[in-house]
């Protein structure tokens, strides 16, 4: 089957049930997304499928099938950082950064969908990814940083 | 006497042989080098550890700059989230007056930093920054010195400007330009160093981290590597009893390594492993073991007359990035990269299991995906190596985040009996404190009692345990000044004054004094079904007072904590955004220890061990966080990651009492 990432389509072979995020980890050495619980509880592992964010440590490859996939990986363009990447390092909205590409994905996928979240809507969809630093304030500040500049598109 | 650190005692080796200085140029390639020679004192923390009372003989390299104007320092600290990379990084490229970007901080790697007991005890601001700064200033004076002997200049006309070595009449050098050519080593002793300057920088490798461009542990992939897992017994403590592995060896290309106790399999393609470990069939045998239920009872057996007796659950340390290690032999050595906040530890632990030298070990620590005092011990490095070294391949090897919750070690769980009394006017005239089992950190009151009798107690812990975030401090604090508060209400004195009353401690008084005044203390009553709270600690070489205003909803047993006010002083702040994340970071973390995490355990086996039974702090549970940092440039700086931790319990117990009346003497507290 084939599988669109970032733009790319990989050509893949064999069982349709694994799940995406250890295909993208071990197949195909995008190690941006993280594995945290293999249950959905962490959101280490979000990825963008047809544009909204999903826990790639539960999708299977089979659900995947034609859908355009984005990844940490692939949210710069040109080199450029996507404005959610640059309102993180601005807002220093990480200590260790286990959870950071999770969360910007969740983060995007939130601004796609409503360019300029108010705090609870932000904690609503942000819910779903753990930091265990605790850097919530930081990353709500990163947030709403980036839609101030427009973070809905890259 | 009692072992303050009780949890945090490890050994490091009684003799350690380092290379020849020559080796050093074999080893980092031309330029110079600069070496720290270590007193006996500092000796026991990080750098070389002589053994008794031997001299050093031999120091080991701090500082390389290369032929071509590379700048490396190396040490032996580890980054888990604690921005020390940053803060070690912003420290030398001060003293050299050199760009930060210029400066590579190597970390963790046993084979290149001298020896360092681990990344804990917030010792690495305290410690290590000022090391690394006296090499910092003397690779600064060398360079002076070669551009002055190399010029022909007057020396004192010279100087260093963003990485720059400047003379009068306008020439300049790279570091580079002056090092090339040079094979030259030159050692440095004890001096004084600059104070730092307080200056928020923004993490040095955080490009890679919102890229998804660094690899941790778990993301390094080598040629020919294969993924491991391993089987587990079906309870602590269990023997494998018989074992039929055909199932596993059925999928293509999976690969059963047994030894002993010891069941694992690899396979090239991760996928298939859980369907293969599944399909192993296996019988332990394991010993009948306490529970949850009734953990109090076996850890203190017989309670005294008492004033009051409070509780510990075990927590676990949930770092996000699990245990994760990848082994590789070669030619009888072997190298292993783990996320581990101890790698000399680590390699003397594999040094054992594998009965080789430690010689032929090298340990590297990738930054970690965090480590909490979670990440002191090898078992996953072990685990890797063992599978590598029966398969003839490199071996990844992940815990997932069941075995986290399992095979790792959890935060003691205790009691700790209180009795005490104060006199009409609010003076503390007895204070007797048993702690049990949970430890000795922060276990003496910093309140001036004439009479005190303060002891920990030994007991046989029902689960692994070892190192958090504060250690024992958060357990200790919680029951002082929870029952402090008592005693204020008892005594009908507010429990900021009656604090005050008992304290003679300046700097405690000014953190007290810089919380209250923030959050308003005394000048508001709180709403109905709230309550506000205050409690104070100082840990480690810092001090800290917490104010929390929590809701409670009696009817539904909600307690919500609505603010929390930190006032926090570690002598001179470093980096005063970093210090800010991390007094949050130990808040939010707390929430969780304080309101609902507690590994629940029957026989041998862990019952909540995964994220969708154990709650752990989420956005939602964020309060609003008010930090208020007290700078004192007068004092050395302290470390930061783990006092900020322990007046929040506290604090958010006292204000539900405050709110309805009822004392909560159990960690995690729940109505």
């Amino acid at each position: 089957m084939d599988l669109k990432v970032n733009g790319r389509t990989y050509q893949l072979e064999g069982d349709p049930e694994r799940h995406l995020l250890g295909v993208l980890r071990d197949e195909l050495d995008l190690t941006g997304s993280k594995y945290g619980c293999g249950e959905g509880q962490c959101g280490a592992c979000t990825v963008l499928l047809a544009g909204a964010p999903v826990r790639s440590c539960l999708t299977p490859l089979r659900v995947t099938a034609g859908k355009a996939i984005t990844t940490i990986e692939g949210l710069a363009t040109h080199g450029k950082l996507h404005p959610l990447q640059q309102a993180f390092l601005d807002a220093d909205a990480f200590q260790c950064g286990y959870c950071t590409s999770g969360m910007i994905m969740s983060a995007a996928g939130l601004l796609a969908k409503s360019a300029n979240p108010a705090i609870p809507e932000i904690t609503r969809a942000m819910q779903g990814n753990v930091c265990r630093c605790g850097t919530y304030p930081k990353i709500i500040a990163a947030v709403r940083m980036a839609a101030a500049k427009g973070g809905s598109h890259a | 006497m009692l072992e303050a650190e009780r949890y945090e005692l490890f050994q490091g080796p009684a003799y350690r042989f380092t290379p020849d200085r020559r080796d050093f140029f074999k080893i980092l390639g031309g330029g110079i080098v600069v070496l720290l020679m270590m007193n006996h004192a500092d000796g026991q923390e990080s750098g070389r550890r002589g053994g008794g009372n031997a001299i050093p003989k031999e120091a080991e390299a701090w500082m390389h700059i290369g032929e071509n104007g590379t700048i490396q320092f190396f040490t032996g600290k580890v980054e888990v989230g604690q921005n020390s990379r940053t803060a070690l990084t912003q420290a030398v490229a001060e003293e050299l007056h050199a760009p930060v970007q210029s400066v590579e901080m190597v970390m963790g790697d046993t084979d290149l930093v001298p020896f360092d007991m681990g990344t804990f005890g917030s010792r690495t601001t305290p410690t290590m920054a000022p090391q690394l700064r006296r090499v910092a200033i003397a690779a600064r004076e060398w360079l002076l010195d070669l551009a002055a002997e190399e010029w022909h200049a007057d020396r004192a006309t010279l100087k260093i400007e963003n990485g720059r070595v400047q003379g009068a009449s306008g020439r300049s050098a790279a570091f580079g330009e002056l090092t090339k050519g040079k094979n030259l080593v030159r050692e440095v002793g004890a001096g004084a160093v600059s104070k730092p300057r307080c200056e928020s920088v923004a993490k040095v490798n955080g490009r890679d981290m919102v890229t998804g461009q660094h690899r941790y542990t778990s993301d390094i992939k080598r040629p020919g590597m294969l993924y491991g897992r391993i089987l587990r017994p079906s309870a602590f403590d269990g023997k494998l009893v018989s074992i039929d592995a055909t199932g596993a060896e059925k999928f293509p290309g999976v690969q059963v390594v047994r030894d002993g106790n010891f069941v694992g399999i690899v396979s090239a393609e991760a996928h298939v492993l859980p369907h293969a470990l599944a399909a192993i069939q296996s019988e332990w045998k394991a010993p009948s073991q306490p529970g949850s239920k009734d953990l109090f009872t076996y850890l203190r057996p017989a309670p005294a007359a008492v004033d009051a007796t409070y509780t510990i659950a075990y927590i676990a340390h949930v770092p996000l990035e699990p245990r994760a290690a990848v082994a590789e032999w070669a030619e009888g050595r072997l190298t292993v990269w783990t996320g581990t906040q101890r790698p000399f530890g680590v390699r003397e632990e594999l040094a054992q299991a594998f009965q080789i030298p430690e010689s032929q070990i090298r340990v590297m620590v990738p930054d970690t995906g965090s480590g909490y005092g979670g990440k002191h011990t090898g078992e996953c490095a072990i685990e890797a190596a063992r599978l590598a070294k029966a398969t003839g391949k490199p071996v990844k090897l992940v815990w997932t985040r069941e075995e986290e919750f399992t095979w790792a070690y959890f935060r003691p769980a205790g009691v700790i009996d209180i009795r005490s009394a104060a006199n009409k006017d609010g003076i503390l005239t007895k204070w007797e404190f048993h702690n049990y089992n949970s430890g000795g950190s922060g276990i003496n009151t910093p309140y001036e009692v004439a009479h005190k009798q303060v002891q920990f107690h030994d007991a046989k812990s029902p689960l692994r345990q070892g190192s958090y975030r504060g250690l024992a401090a958060t357990a200790n604090h919680f029951a002082r000044e929870s029952h402090m508060d008592d005693m204020a209400r008892t005594a009908e004195i507010d429990p900021l004054e009656f604090r005050y009353r008992n304290l003679k401690d300046a700097r405690m008084h000014g953190v007290l004094e810089a919380a209250a005044k923030q959050f308003g203390w005394g000048k508001s009553k709180p709403r109905p079904n709230h309550g506000f709270g205050i409690a104070c600690g100082f840990e480690k070489g810092g001090y800290v007072a917490s104010c929390a205003e929590v809701s409670v909803d009696q009817a539904a047993k909600r307690i919500r904590v609505e603010r929390v006010v930190t006032a926090f002083e570690c002598g001179a702040i470093v980096n005063p955004q970093h210090l800010k994340n991390q007094v949050e970071g130990a808040v939010v973390q707390g929430l969780g220890g304080a309101l609902f995490e507690a590994i629940e355990f029957e026989d041998g086996k862990i019952l909540n061990g995964k994220l969708s039974r154990y709650r752990v702090p989420r956005f939602s549970d964020l309060p609003k966080l008010e930090t208020v940092l007290v700078d004192r440039k007068d004092i050395d700086s302290a470390g930061a990651g783990e006092t900020p931790i322990v007046a929040l319990a506290p604090s958010i117990g006292n204000a539900v009492y405050n709110a309805v009346g009822v004392r909560l003497r159990s960690l995690p507290m729940s109505l």
